[in-house]
């Protein structure tokens, strides 16, 4: 009942670990699956080894948290390693970033063949220069990263869009002429920033972050509503997805699976499960037969 | 809410040359032995086990041992001055059994200490080695006899105490004794010989372990280990023995903050 494909890839349900999100490691990302994920995503990985930022790298908000934790990684070579320990109980996507178009080509060729896609992030809020927003915020960047990676593998290239643009359907598009399958939408909401009241001090050592959590799902919601009407590529809804219900809401406008990150931070590693057995309660009552019929009910 | 809180610190104890203990106002609800505290300078941010819970004067203490630059920072501080807080986070110790066995080398004795002045109160009987290189680096000695439990010191170069690594001694003690129960932490080269002697004499035991940390929030999957995957500062720091049996990487290696492999 729960099962879906997206991108020739088949999902025992709609639920997908987030980028950023534990998945530094294999046993975090087999931990993952074994809760109850339909498929995850690794934490994103460069070229190099990075160490990310000084802590602070995450503070609790209304609502969610906001983190600058900097795209700590052990660098493509050292997360190969990682993914060849890989259960593969369920699909495996590996996100990465990259500053050029070259470099992200690169590191999607190094390991293709050790997972299902590829997840493309070209929207950290808080990257190092010329990395993350930088790229996702300029349609021709978009395209042109877009269409390296699709030159240099054969596997399913997934784009995660920030929100943080005045149009997200434009870079939508511009993923969308760069060859890309599917879209991820949203990556972290902001930059927003926490201040202390006794040393007039910025919390982040990075001073801002990204936020995400459930005060960002109107505005995830909103951006997978539009692209949905406008762009022609399956999308995989994220932001401040908590329970069952809220994936519906994704679903209904427009999302065809859904990734689940903070949410993890509340619930533990039994969310996916939950959230798995609260969505069947609602397609039983409902009377929906798979997940695809809810997909863009509401801009019916 | 996940905020580091900016407390003025009470009061510092000099323990040793190398250790102080930074003692903060704090209204003492659940904290358990064990968990852990962000202290914030300002500049960076680590976990510190915490050493002290005092429900009676509402204050929480931590004792950091000078090893690098943040540390360097926090022995620079005054009573007075400030640092944030947050937390505590993690699961501690499980007060279990009449009689438990508490070893603590070096500043592994912060989360020791709490536990045993708190198993004490409840009237468990606590035999607690206390380990160091040397004589002037044995903590808590004085601190942990008034609460009534044994506390056996033991130096590497003999200077104080029983003669030689708290592994010996504690081998000796469980030959010799009839505990419930251990609680450890420590360098975990220490640990990992203590988990053997656990096993061998299957007495269950308790262990604190330490990883890089980011979030502590359970999120950003820093310190999670090797083969389940666990969030070091969610599911532990404190794992029982059968837990820690599924934990490979004990022992063998850690990661540091890029996230690269480092034996230990």
């Amino acid at each position: 009942m729960l099962e879906v494909e997206i991108c020739d890839i088949k999902m025992k349900n709609p639920t997908v670990l987030a980028a950023g999100v534990l998945g530094s490691t294999a046993a975090s990302l087999n931990w993952a699956a074994r809760s109850g994920a339909g498929a995850v995503v690794t934490k994103s990985f460069g070229m190099e080894p990075n160490k990310g930022y000084p802590n602070p790298t995450t503070v609790e908000v209304e609502g969610g948290i906001i983190n600058a934790i900097g795209l700590s990684n052990p660098g493509v070579e050292n997360f190969r390693k990682e993914l060849e320990k890989l259960e593969g109980k369920v699909p495996q996507i590996a996100s990465i970033y990259g500053s050029t178009p070259e470099e992200f080509a690169h590191i999607a060729s190094r390991v293709e063949n050790m997972v299902d896609a590829l997840e493309l992030n070209i929207s950290c809020p808080h990257a190092m220069e010329g990395c993350g927003a930088s790229i996702g915020q300029n349609p021709d960047l978009t395209t042109q990263v877009v269409k390296a990676v699709k030159k240099s593998v054969k596997s399913p290239v997934i784009v995660k869009l920030t929100p943080n643009v005045t149009d997200i359907v434009e870079i939508a598009q511009a993923a969308e002429d760069g060859g890309a399958d599917a879209l991820t939408l949203i990556n972290s909401l902001g930059p927003g920033m926490r201040i202390d009241l006794e040393t007039a001090r910025p919390v982040l050592s990075n001073r801002f972050g990204g936020m995400s959590g459930p005060a960002i799902k109107p505005v995830a919601l909103h951006c997978v509503y539009q692209v949905h009407q406008r762009v022609n590529l399956p999308i995989m809804g994220v932001g401040g997805i908590m329970n069952g219900n809220d994936v519906v809401e994704f679903l209904y406008a427009g999302a065809s699976c859904v990734q689940i990150g903070t949410a993890v931070m509340y619930r533990g590693m039994e969310v996916f499960s939950r959230i798995n057995s609260s969505l069947q309660k609602f397609m039983t009552d409902k009377g929906y037969q798979t997940v695809e019929e809810m997909v863009g009910l509401a801009h019916e | 809410m996940n905020f580091p809180q900016v407390i003025k610190i009470n009061r510092i104890i000099e323990e040793t040359p190398t250790v102080k203990t930074f003692i903060f106002p704090w209204e003492v609800t659940d904290e358990t032995p064990g968990q852990f505290l962000m202290l914030w300078n300002f500049a960076d941010e680590k976990p510190m086990s915490i050493s002290i819970i005092d429900p009676v004067n509402d204050e929480i203490g931590v004792s950091v041992k000078m090893v690098g630059t943040f540390t360097k920072s926090l022995h620079k501080l005054q009573e007075n001055d400030k640092l944030g807080l947050r937390g505590p986070y993690g699961n501690g110790f499980e007060i279990a059994g009449s009689r438990v066995l508490a070893v603590g080398g070096g500043i592994g004795m912060a989360p020791i200490s709490a536990f045993t002045e708190e198993a004490s109160r409840r009237g468990v009987e606590v035999d607690v080695v206390t380990a160091a290189t040397t004589k002037g680096e044995i903590l808590f000695q004085e601190r942990l006899e008034i609460t009534g439990a044994n506390v056996l010191p033991t130096t590497d170069d003999g200077s104080h105490g029983f003669c030689g690594f708290a592994t010996e001694l504690a081998e000796k003690l469980i030959k010799n004794e009839d505990y419930d129960m251990m609680v450890v932490c420590g360098p975990e080269i220490m640990m990992k010989k203590l988990f053997a002697i656990s096993n061998r004499y299957q007495l269950p035991g308790q262990f604190s372990l330490e990883r890089y940390m980011k979030c502590a929030l359970g999120i950003c999957g820093q310190c999670c280990v090797d083969d389940v995957g666990w969030r070091i500062c969610v599911e532990g720091p404190v794992l029982w023995t059968d837990q820690l049996k599924m934990v490979t990487e004990f022992g063998n290696y850690r990661r540091d903050s890029s996230g690269i492999k480092k034996t230990f």
